[in-house]
């Protein structure tokens, strides 16, 4: 189904009656030549291995429904400001992948590039900045260093003069931004659905059916399917998927949480974030503030977390916008981050055959959507990791090339 | 979550830090033939469990004691709380 001006006048004078599903719900075949499991990651993947590959016998399983895991349980937030040569070129395939999302798809993501801003409060933060922009420029991002003079023309709403963290300046990446969480995984299961590609909600997967060190299928609340080959995309619930095949991995699922509040009119114009503590906030199109921090610190799988996170992420806010302090807060969520050993993520096959992995997302999945579906179709498809997505190996922490952005060690909550 | 220290009483989670699964308590011996694999498996790999997880927590804002806690992941409830050095000790007796 295609939208246009046109439709929407015509739907609009019959009573909007005429709109029909804007992709199919077919039963699971039998068999499919690859099985994606988990609809976030997964959907991209299913469709990027119709749309590139021509692999178009496929099936993407998700236990709810669409977008309900972790690609809506975010805060929206695209960018591509990453340092180390691991990263940096696969976060920005990923967003050049977001600029042309809408015109390929033909889908309203709401792809919003309002610019992106990592503020620094000392002089050795603003060092720390200028390395992290030339490394953007190297890759073929955007980066610009804003002084605190220009800084507060953009932005005269902060606390320039906080007497702890005073605000220097900041690290501008222009083509960050935000986009609608689902409008993504409804942009993809159409184009994906139109290839032919079937998405399989309510679909839990219970078993990986694997014989003499291969996979051949999976067992599902819906049945068993046969598969020639399976693509584990499930985020959160990494280790417990992967445990039904024998596996355990460098990987702890933790909660963060996220917070909105009530509609305001608009006031912030781009993605802030603060440099001296754990906190980010953007403005969503309906006027809401979204805004989150960092993890809880414990290991979790409730989709929930508690008080002293919430204080942390409010104290984080009053330091550097106290003009927050009057919002009333409207709602929070948490959502189960698969929290890796260095920080960063994986995409490679598995010591079983014809098993691949895609996971260790930690808490920046959602930018990489396009990119880890993207590499991900390219892996299971050619057999050949991509190139932006070389180093993102399984086996690396017993190599030991980690890729550790922060320099954390292997402590997934402090990543 | 209220954490109820053997010696303290219950206390705010928020007073201590959290390090990870108890596994870490059974560190491999330097060396033993296998040390090389069995580090890895030490340092890097986790059961993740949803469910029952036996963890470290150290009260950083209290008596600066290592406490194993028996902690559900899926719902948040605290099922049992020990001195990690207590577990450590039961477990050289039964080596």
């Amino acid at each position: 189904m295609r939208y246009s001006a046109l439709r929407i006048l015509s739907q609009g004078l019959s009573g909007n009656r005429g709109w029909e599903r804007i992709w199919r719900d077919p039963e699971p075949k039998t068999s499919y030549d690859v099985i994606v499991i988990g609809a976030g990651h997964g959907m991209a993947a299913g469709y990027y291995l119709a749309a590139n590959h021509d692999v178009r016998n496929v099936a993407v399983l998700e236990k709810g429904w669409l977008g309900s895991g972790n690609t809506g349980r975010n805060t929206t937030i695209i960018r591509s400001n990453y340092l180390l040569p691991e990263n940096q070129p696969f976060y920005e395939l990923s967003l050049q992948l977001w600029e042309q999302f809408e015109q390929k798809l033909n889908f309203n993501a709401m792809v919003s590039q309002r610019g992106i801003i990592n503020l620094f409060h000392s002089d050795a933060q603003r060092d720390a900045s200028v390395r992290r922009g030339n490394a953007m420029l190297l890759s073929g991002a955007d980066a610009v260093l804003l002084d605190e003079g220009r800084l507060r023309k953009m932005c005269p709403y902060l606390d320039f003069d906080n007497a702890r963290f005073p605000i220097r300046g900041g690290l501008w990446q222009p083509r960050g931004g935000t986009v609608r969480h689902d409008a993504v995984s409804w942009g993809y299961a159409r184009a994906a659905s139109k290839l032919g590609v079937d998405l399989i909600q309510n679909c839990e997967v219970t078993g990986l059916v694997i014989e003499q060190g291969r996979c051949v299928g999976v067992e599902t609340t819906r049945g068993r399917i046969a598969a020639g080959k399976v693509a584990v995309c499930v985020a959160g619930s990494s280790s417990r998927v992967m445990k039904l095949a024998g596996l355990k991995l460098p990987i702890e699922s933790h909660v963060l949480q996220a917070f909105v509040t009530e509609g305001l009119k608009p006031c912030l114009p781009g993605v802030v974030t603060f440099g001296a503590g754990h906190f980010y906030i953007s403005q969503s199109d309906k006027g809401g503030l979204v805004f989150g921090g960092g993890l809880d610190g414990y290991n979790s799988y409730a989709q929930r977390g508690n008080l002293p996170a919430l204080e942390d992420v409010c104290e984080g806010a009053m330091a550097i916008m106290p003009m927050m302090g009057r919002a009333r807060m409207l709602r929070m969520w948490g959502g189960v981050m698969d929290m890796s050993m260095d920080g960063s993520p994986i995409i490679d096959q598995t010591p079983i055959k014809n098993l691949y992995f895609n996971g260790g997302w930690c808490y920046g999945g959602f930018k990489a959507t396009p990119a880890s579906g993207y590499c991900t179709a390219h892996l299971v498809a050619t057999g050949t990791p991509h190139e932006h997505a070389a180093d993102f190996r399984l086996d690396r922490f017993q190599r030991g090339h980690l890729i550790d952005e922060k320099g954390a060690g292997a402590q997934p909550n402090l990543h | 979550m209220i954490i109820d220290h053997p010696l303290l009483g219950p206390r705010d989670a928020a007073e201590f830090v959290y390090l990870g699964d108890a596994s870490l308590l059974d560190r491999p011996h330097w060396q033993d033939p296998e040390a090389m694999g069995k580090f890895y498996e030490y340092q890097y790999l986790r059961e993740n469990p949803a469910g029952e997880l036996r963890e470290l927590w150290y009260h950083e804002q209290g008596d600066r004691s290592w406490l194993v806690v028996t902690r559900d992941t899926t719902t948040h409830a605290i099922l049992c709380v020990e001195l990690a050095r207590e577990v450590a000790r039961r477990q050289q007796v039964s080596n």
